[in-house]
C-alpha cells in the first residue's frame, strides 16, 4: 500500500466517536452573522444594503479580487447591519448581520434529492458556475477552487487527485460524506475532469475507512478513468503535496503549486459542492462539520449553514461537556484552540473538538536533546529544531534560507518531540514574519 | 652546542624577516583613519544598543566625524551631555536634544480588564499576538508576556506582578527604542520626558468603538472626544475611537485629565493637587503614596 515518502507521524485516529453518524441538519438560527472573510485572499465586497430582504442563495458579497470568493445568503430574511464581529480567536472581522425569516429559496435552485448525471456544459461554463457559487477548498485552506481550475499558461493538468484521506484525527465529516453522497461526488469528479480536459482521476482514501473505499470502488467501477487508491495510514497524508507524492510519486518543488507537476487536488467535500453548484445551481451555503470529543454527549456529523452560531451546533451535540479544557476548531493536529464559540460557522470550520482538561494541558518544555526526531518527522524535509531556534532569536533571513515558507503547519515536529518543545509555535510565528518581509520586498519592487 | 646555535640563528633570522615583512606591509597598506573617530568613540557610552539608528557606537562616531553638523545625530543613552562632549571634540555646536522616555500606553490592570481565557503556550507576546486576542477581550492591549523586558539592555522595564503590566524605570530608561520595536501591539512609544519629567498621555490604544472597548476594559479610551473639545492647544486628536496627545503641542494644563470619563488620560510626575477640604491638607500626596497613606491611616485607626 502506498504512502508519501518523507516524514510523517502516527497519532491515534480517535474517529470512533463520530464515525458512521448520519449527517444531521442543524436547525436554522433566529439571527445569523455571515462573515465576509471565509477564504484565503481579499475579503468579499458586500453587494447588499441594510434593510434589504434576501432569499436563500442570493449573492451577499462578491469576490474582492482574483484569489477571493463570492458569498451567498444561507438564509432568507432581512439584513440588519454590516459591521464587524468577533471571530473564534477574539479578533475583529467584517460580517453581514441578518434576521432569519422563514426558509425561502431562490427559484433557480433545484432542491430535490434526484441525482442529475447529464452535463453538456463547456469547460469554461463549468468553471464559471464554480466561481459564481463561491466554492473554496473545504479541506481547510479555503483556497478558491476556480483558481485551481485555471492553470497558468504553459502548464497543463494531467491528473485530478481527490482527497478523501481525512488524516486529521477525530474528524469524520468527509468519511460520512463519501458514504452518503458517493454518487454525487463521482459526478462532481467527472465535472472537474471535463473542466480540466483530462481523463484521469485518483481518489486517495486511507485504509482506516474500508467502507468508504468499498463504496467508492463500487462507483468507480462504473466510471471511466477514475481509480480508487487505498493509502497506508500516516499523518499528514491529506496535505496537498504529501497526497500527490503518495498517489503519483511526484514531488512538488519548493514554493511551487501542484500544477507544476500536472496535478490538481480537491477535497471530497469541495467536489460535492461542485456537483451541487453545477448540476443543481446551489451555491456554497453549508458544509458538513464534525462535533466530537471523548465526553461529548452526541458526537456526530452535522450539516450546518454558514452563519449559524457555533453554540447552536454545540447544543445539538448535547452542549459543552463539563470536563472541557480546550475547544479546538478543526482537528487536534492542525486546529487552533478557540476562546469564543459564539462565533458563526463558516467555510473554514471543519470540526469542533472538545478536549478534556487532563488532555489539553501542555507539558512543560525541556531542553532540546538533539535527537533529530523532528527532522525525521517533518514531511517537508525541514529542520524544525533549527527553525524554532532561529525564530526565537529573530533571525528572519536565516529562516528564509532554511525554507521556512515550505512549512505546512502540520505539527508533526511538535507531536514527536520528546522534550515537548513548542517548535510549531515558534516556526509559525517565524513563518508569518518572514512571509510579511517577503511581501513587503515584493511590493517595493 | 653547534646544533643549538644553528637553531637559534635560523629562528632568529626567520623572526627578523617576518617582522620586516610585517612592517613593510603595515606601511604599504596603511588605512588613513581620522583619529577623532577613536576620541569620539571613547566618549560614547559603548552600549552598542543601536538606539541612535546606527549599527553601534563606532558607527555613530564615524557618522559624527563625517557630518557637517551634529543636528539629527543623537546618542539617546548619553543624551545632550555626551553630545556636548562630542561637539567639543569635533569643534561643533551640539543641539540640545530634549530627553525622551519610553511610555507604556495600556492601563489594562487586572481589576479593569477581566480575563476571558487562559494562555498556556510559549511565554512570548509575539507568538501570543499571532495566535489570538490574548487572555483578555482587548485585541489592542498589553499581553504581559514581557517581550519588552527581554529586549531592554538597561534593565529599565519590568513587569509589575500586581498589575501584570510592564513599568518603565524613569531613572534607567535611555529611550533607545528597543522595547518599542519588541512590542507586537505597538503599545510602547517614545515621548518627550517633559519639563521636570511632567507629561500627559492617554494610556489606551484600543481602536474599538466605545461600548466594545469599555466592555473589554474599564480603563479604556472610548473616543468620546471630551478631551479634544476641552483642549485649547489642539494637542489632542481623536482618531479611530482613541485619543492621542501630541507631546509637542501639549502645555500640561491637565484639563483633559479632569474631563476624561474613564480615566484613560494620565498625568505623570505632577506635584499633588491640593486635597479636598474635608481631609487634612498637609497630607497631600501623589496617587501612589495615597494608597499607602490610606493604609497607614487605617493602621493608625486600628491602633487607636
Amino acid at each position: 500500500m502506498k504512502t508519501f515518502s518523507i516524514g510523517g507521524v502516527h497519532p491515534h485516529d480517535n474517529k470512533v466517536y463520530s464515525a458512521h453518524q448520519p449527517i444531521q441538519e442543524c436547525p436554522l438560527p433566529k439571527k445569523a452573522i455571515i462573515p465576509l472573510v471565509q477564504h484565503i485572499g481579499a475579503p468579499a465586497q458586500p453587494v447588499v444594503e441594510k434593510g434589504q430582504k434576501v432569499k436563500v442563495g442570493e449573492l451577499l458579497a462578491k469576490a474582492g479580487g482574483f484569489v477571493s470568493a463570492n458569498i451567498h445568503s444561507p438564509y432568507s430574511g432581512t439584513i440588519t447591519k454590516i459591521d464587524s464581529t468577533i471571530d473564534a480567536w477574539g479578533m475583529r472581522m467584517p460580517a453581514i448581520f441578518m434576521d432569519v425569516e422563514g426558509d425561502e429559496w431562490l427559484d433557480t435552485i433545484d432542491r430535490s434529492t434526484d441525482v442529475i448525471r447529464e452535463c453538456q456544459l463547456e469547460p469554461k461554463e463549468i468553471i464559471d458556475r464554480i466561481s459564481a457559487a463561491g466554492i473554496v477548498g473545504l479541506g481547510g485552506a479555503c483556497f478558491p477552487t476556480h483558481v485551481k481550475l485555471m492553470p497558468p499558461p504553459g502548464k497543463k493538468a494531467e491528473v485530478l487527485i481527490v482527497n478523501g484521506v481525512e488524516c486529521e484525527p477525530y474528524l469524520t465529516c468527509d468519511h460520512q460524506l463519501m458514504l452518503e453522497h458517493g454518487e454525487e461526488i463521482m459526478i462532481g469528479i467527472q465535472l472537474l475532469m471535463r473542466a480540466l480536459g483530462i481523463d484521469k482521476a485518483i481518489i486517495g482514501i486511507e485504509k482506516n475507512k474500508p467502507d468508504a473505499i468499498a463504496r467508492m470502488n463500487e462507483l468507480a467501477a462504473r466510471t471511466l478513468g477514475v481509480e480508487v487508491l487505498p493509502l497506508r495510514l500516516k499523518y499528514p497524508q491529506g496535505g496537498e503535496k504529501q497526497l500527490i507524492d503518495a498517489c503519483i510519486h511526484r514531488q512538488v518543488p519548493s514554493g511551487a503549486l501542484p500544477i507544476e507537476v500536472g496535478a490538481v487536488v480537491d477535497n471530497v467535500a469541495t467536489i460535492y459542492a461542485v456537483y451541487e453548484a453545477v448540476q443543481k445551481h446551489k451555491p456554497l451555503i453549508s458544509r458538513v462539520m464534525t462535533v466530537t470529543g471523548k465526553s461529548v454527549e452526541k458526537p456526530g456529523n452535522y450539516s450546518v449553514r454558514f452563519g449559524t452560531p457555533l453554540t447552536e451546533v454545540v447544543a445539538l451535540a448535547g452542549g459543552v461537556p463539563e470536563d472541557t479544557g480546550k475547544i479546538i476548531g478543526g482537528g487536534p493536529m492542525m486546529g487552533r484552540a478557540m476562546n469564543n464559540i459564539d462565533m458563526p460557522t463558516n467555510k473554514r470550520v471543519s470540526g469542533l473538538l472538545f478536549l478534556p482538561e487532563n488532555e489539553s494541558r501542555r507539558v512543560e518544555p525541556e531542553n532540546c536533546i538533539r535527537c533529530g526526531k523532528c527532522v525525521s518527522a517533518c514531511p517537508m524535509g525541514l529542520e524544525p529544531y533549527l527553525l524554532a531556534k532561529q525564530a526565537e532569536k529573530q533571525m528572519w533571513d536565516e529562516m528564509e534560507k532554511h525554507d521556512v515558507m515550505d512549512c505546512i503547519d502540520c505539527g508533526c515536529c511538535l507531536f514527536t518531540c520528546p522534550s515537548h518543545r513548542p517548535l510549531l509555535d515558534y516556526i509559525r510565528m517565524g513563518k508569518a514574519t518572514v512571509g510579511g518581509i517577503i511581501r513587503a520586498r515584493a511590493q517595493k519592487k | 652546542m653547534n646544533l643549538i646555535l644553528i637553531a637559534l640563528l635560523v629562528l632568529g633570522l626567520t623572526g627578523l624577516l617576518a617582522a620586516l615583512l610585517l612592517y613593510l606591509m603595515a606601511w604599504k597598506f596603511k588605512v588613513e583613519e581620522d583619529p577623532r573617530i577613536d576620541l569620539v568613540q571613547e566618549v560614547l557610552p559603548g552600549a552598542n544598543c543601536g538606539g541612535c539608528g546606527f549599527a553601534g557606537c563606532r558607527a555613530l562616531a564615524e557618522a559624527c566625524v563625517k557630518a557637517d553638523s551634529l543636528d539629527g545625530l543623537l546618542c539617546p543613552v548619553g543624551g545632550s551631555e555626551v553630545m556636548a562632549k562630542v561637539g567639543a571634540i569635533l569643534g561643533m555646536e551640539a543641539s540640545a536634544a530634549e530627553p525622551m522616555i519610553a511610555v507604556m500606553r495600556c492601563n489594562g490592570v487586572c481589576e479593569a480588564r477581566p480575563r476571558t481565557s487562559e494562555y498556556d503556550g510559549v511565554r512570548s507576546c509575539r507568538i501570543q499576538n499571532s495566535l489570538y486576542v490574548g487572555e483578555t477581550a482587548c485585541p489592542f492591549g498589553c499581553l504581559g508576556c514581557g517581550d519588552c523586558v527581554e529586549a531592554c539592555q538597561f534593565d529599565a522595564i519590568h513587569i509589575n506582578p500586581k498589575t501584570g503590566l510592564p513599568e518603565v524605570d524613569e531613572e534607567k530608561c535611555v529611550a533607545c527604542g528597543k522595547c518599542v520595536k519588541a512590542c507586537p501591539r505597538n503599545i510602547i512609544e517614545l515621548r518627550k520626558k517633559g519639563p521636570k519629567g511632567r507629561r500627559m498621555l492617554v494610556q489606551c490604544v484600543n481602536k474599538d468603538k466605545g461600548a466594545i472597548a469599555r466592555k473589554a476594559c474599564l480603563n479604556a479610551c472610548i473616543g468620546c472626544g471630551k478631551c479634544q473639545k476641552e483642549c485649547k492647544f489642539d494637542a489632542i486628536v481623536v482618531e479611530n475611537n482613541v485619543a492621542y496627545i501630541d507631546f509637542n503641542k501639549c502645555r500640561l494644563c491637565r484639563k483633559c485629565e479632569a474631563v476624561c470619563p474613564t480615566g484613560a488620560i494620565h498625568s505623570v510626575n505632577f506635584p499633588p493637587k491640593p486635597a479636598p477640604k474635608a481631609e487634612p491638607t498637609d497630607n497631600a500626596v501623589t496617587t501612589a503614596d495615597q494608597a499607602q497613606s490610606s493604609q497607614t491611616t487605617k493602621k493608625e485607626e486600628a491602633q487607636a
